[in-house]
């Protein structure tokens, strides 16, 4: 299986682990303080292992429920929000775990990756101090457990699947 | 947002995705290929995704979601939109019909990012609190002190205070008095007044309500925010604001010693009342639609007759013309920054000029103004008060003109952004070339061109 230089292998196949590099949305869906499911539109970053988002103070509505329900999918599905033309379209489902000990800083952690994807963000931070609560962030570390994808991009077929090789507990928070 | 606005919305985009909780209730997201949107029938219907692992459920409450970005690479991204709707699922032969019941989106050209997240900021004061409570420690938003006292004082505003101080200086020094340590002392204790002001002004408006009701403050309009923010809290914020007021107070009595100067006593005085009682309440000028004359007698008179008197120990009629345009020219700076924060002004019983004129008063009250100011100048060269050089001042009118054509243009905070900017500028400008003027005619002076 291919992946990402510098990155540890995973299980994820290589069409899926080359998609979470280009995408600058995915769709992650989180369930509901009712049961809801809800879906909120996020920049993914694949660390080799986990799948990293960063949720702002200002909405982390969604935040809160994953504490609370911890079982999340992340899909990746809008070929114009890639960084360069792919085909194949994926969804990942996971258990995700929130890192929030120190909102200002800990989420910079993500940065090296997030600047490799999207250099503007240094353009961003640069306005910090405009933007105090905007940079008040959340880690949304995701485990991937299955994997379903599409490898031309056609979802009309029916998807490929893998699964994590055994079941991946994952901490409602730290 | 309506049903029928998201289902619009919805055809507009060329993909989507449906979502559910699979049967052991995790959430699943699987892209949809070909949808097609019939509003009369307020219905979604596409090819039901092939495979078991994707048979979108008819049982239980499924979602759908859109949305688009376009980058611009270096800039950032425009045209961020998406909307979800939620309802139930039926099948139609090897179709899924959807039929949405409850809907969502947000379009940053319907609400623009800035807004959007000004909306969000409760939830992030309620955000720090769960993590409060939940590690057994205070904890909030930060910024850098350095920034964090930029952001709180509004520090780049000091221009309004150091264009009169300045040019007091500059009319004492035309006059052959010029002392460089008591000038000194002078911007400092006018600067630390001016912030102070500026830092009990959002310790009132937020205890008024005035700018927890903004939700389109920009960097000229709508307070520093950090009180909002919960970067500092309003108590701290008045502490900073008593240790600004007695720093300046400090140093005006200092000063009062060294000139032995009454008529700077009173000015002080005068000063330090005004400003306090900008926002403050009983008096809370601002609410009564005095905020522009208050600012105006603040930025104006007082803090060019005071550098001035600290230098000459008297008030001349000159001092007071050319504190006059002065004035004008700061009044016009809140009067253009109250205009985005008319809706949250009225709301909170904040009875500014703006609130209290019609958009159309508001205007030709600007224009009116700030051609007095200029006239003004003009009037006090003609009468001989004034230098010739001041006349450079003029330079500045096309930017009053400007910001007249830019608030004329909109109402919104964000497009009203380049007009209050310009205004700024203009009191810059202004001022600074009245400034020039005398600095050339003091120099002209010394080279014994004239007096």
């Amino acid at each position: 299986m291919s992946g990402t230089p510098g990155k540890p292998m995973g299980w994820l196949p290589a069409p899926v682990v080359e998609l979470l590099d280009a995408a600058l949305v995915a769709d992650l869906t989180v369930v509901g303080q009712r049961g809801r499911p809800l879906t909120h539109p996020l920049i993914p970053f694949w660390d080799g292992e986990r799948i990293l988002m960063t949720s702002s103070a200002l909405f982390s509505r969604k935040v809160e429920h994953i504490k609370r329900d911890p079982r999340v999918a992340v899909a990746i599905v809008d070929r114009e929000a890639l960084t360069k033309p792919l085909q194949a379209r994926a969804t990942i489902q996971g258990i995700a775990r929130i890192v929030e000990d120190d909102p200002h800083v800990t989420w910079e952690r993500v940065l090296p990756l997030w600047r490799a994807k999207e250099p503007v963000i240094d353009r961003f931070l640069k306005m910090r101090f405009a933007l105090p609560l905007f940079f008040e962030r959340a880690i949304i570390e995701v485990t991937p457990t299955r994997c379903l994808w599409w490898a031309d991009g056609d979802t009309s077929h029916e998807p490929s699947e893998a699964r994590a090789p055994r079941p991946t507990r994952g901490r409602a928070h730290v | 947002m309506e049903v029928a606005t998201a289902l619009g919305k919805l055809s507009e985009y060329p993909y989507c995705s449906v979502f559910w909780r699979d049967d052991e209730g995790a959430p699943l997201s699987v892209p949809v290929p070909r949808f097609a949107v019939d509003q009369a029938e307020g219905t979604v219907s596409f090819e039901a995704p092939t495979g078991e692992a994707v048979r979108v459920p008819t049982e239980r409450e499924v979602g759908l979601i859109s949305g688009h970005i376009r980058r611009q690479p270096g800039i950032g991204y425009d045209e961020r939109r998406y909307v979800e709707l939620w309802g139930r699922a039926r099948t139609d032969g090897e179709r899924v019909v959807f039929e949405p019941t409850d809907a969502w989106g947000w379009d940053e050209a319907e609400l623009p990012f800035m807004e959007y997240s000004e909306r969000g900021v409760d939830q992030a004061i309620r955000y720090f609190g769960g993590l409060s409570a939940r590690f057994g420690r205070p904890m909030r938003p930060r910024l850098q002190a350095g920034w964090l006292f930029f952001r709180a004082t509004r520090l780049p505003f000091l221009s309004a205070t150091f264009v009169p101080v300045l040019l007091g200086l500059a009319i004492a020094a035309r006059s052959g008095t010029f002392d460089p340590l008591t000038a000194f002392l002078t911007v400092i204790a006018a600067a630390a007044v001016h912030l102070g002001l500026n830092v009990s002004n959002d310790v009132f408006d937020d205890l008024l309500g005035a700018d927890r009701l903004n939700y389109t403050p920009t960097p000229y309009s709508g307070g520093s925010r950090v009180i909002q923010y919960g970067l500092l809290s309003r108590r701290e914020m008045a502490l900073l604001s008593a240790g600004l007021y007695g720093a300046a107070i400090l140093i005006g009595l200092v000063l009062v010693a060294m000139t032995r100067s009454v008529e700077l006593l009173v000015i002080g005085v005068a000063g330090v009342i005004i400003s306090l009682s900008y926002t403050a309440p009983p008096l809370k000028l601002v609410y009564r639609g005095l905020g522009e004359f208050a600012v105006a007698l603040g930025f104006g008179p007082v803090m060019l007759f005071g550098a001035y008197v600290v230098q000459t120990g008297h008030i001349s009629l000159e001092a007071v013309v050319a504190s006059v345009p002065v004035a004008i020219f700061v009044a016009l700076i809140l009067y253009v920054n109250e205009i985005p924060d008319r809706p949250a002004d009225a709301a909170a019983g904040k009875r500014t000029l703006v609130v209290r004129f019609s958009p159309e008063t508001v205007r030709l009250a600007y224009l009116v103004a700030a051609i007095a100011a200029f006239a003004i100048i003009v009037a006090g060269v003609a009468a001989s008060l004034l230098p010739l050089p001041t006349l450079v001042a003029l330079a500045a009118l096309p930017l009053a003109l400007q910001v007249y054509r830019g608030i004329g243009q909109t109402t919104n905070a964000y497009g009203l952004m380049s007009a209050m900017a310009t205004n700024i500028k203009l009191h810059l400008v202004a001022g600074g070339l009245l400034l020039a003027g005398y600095l050339t005619t003091i120099g002209a002076a010394a080279f014994g061109l004239a007096r």
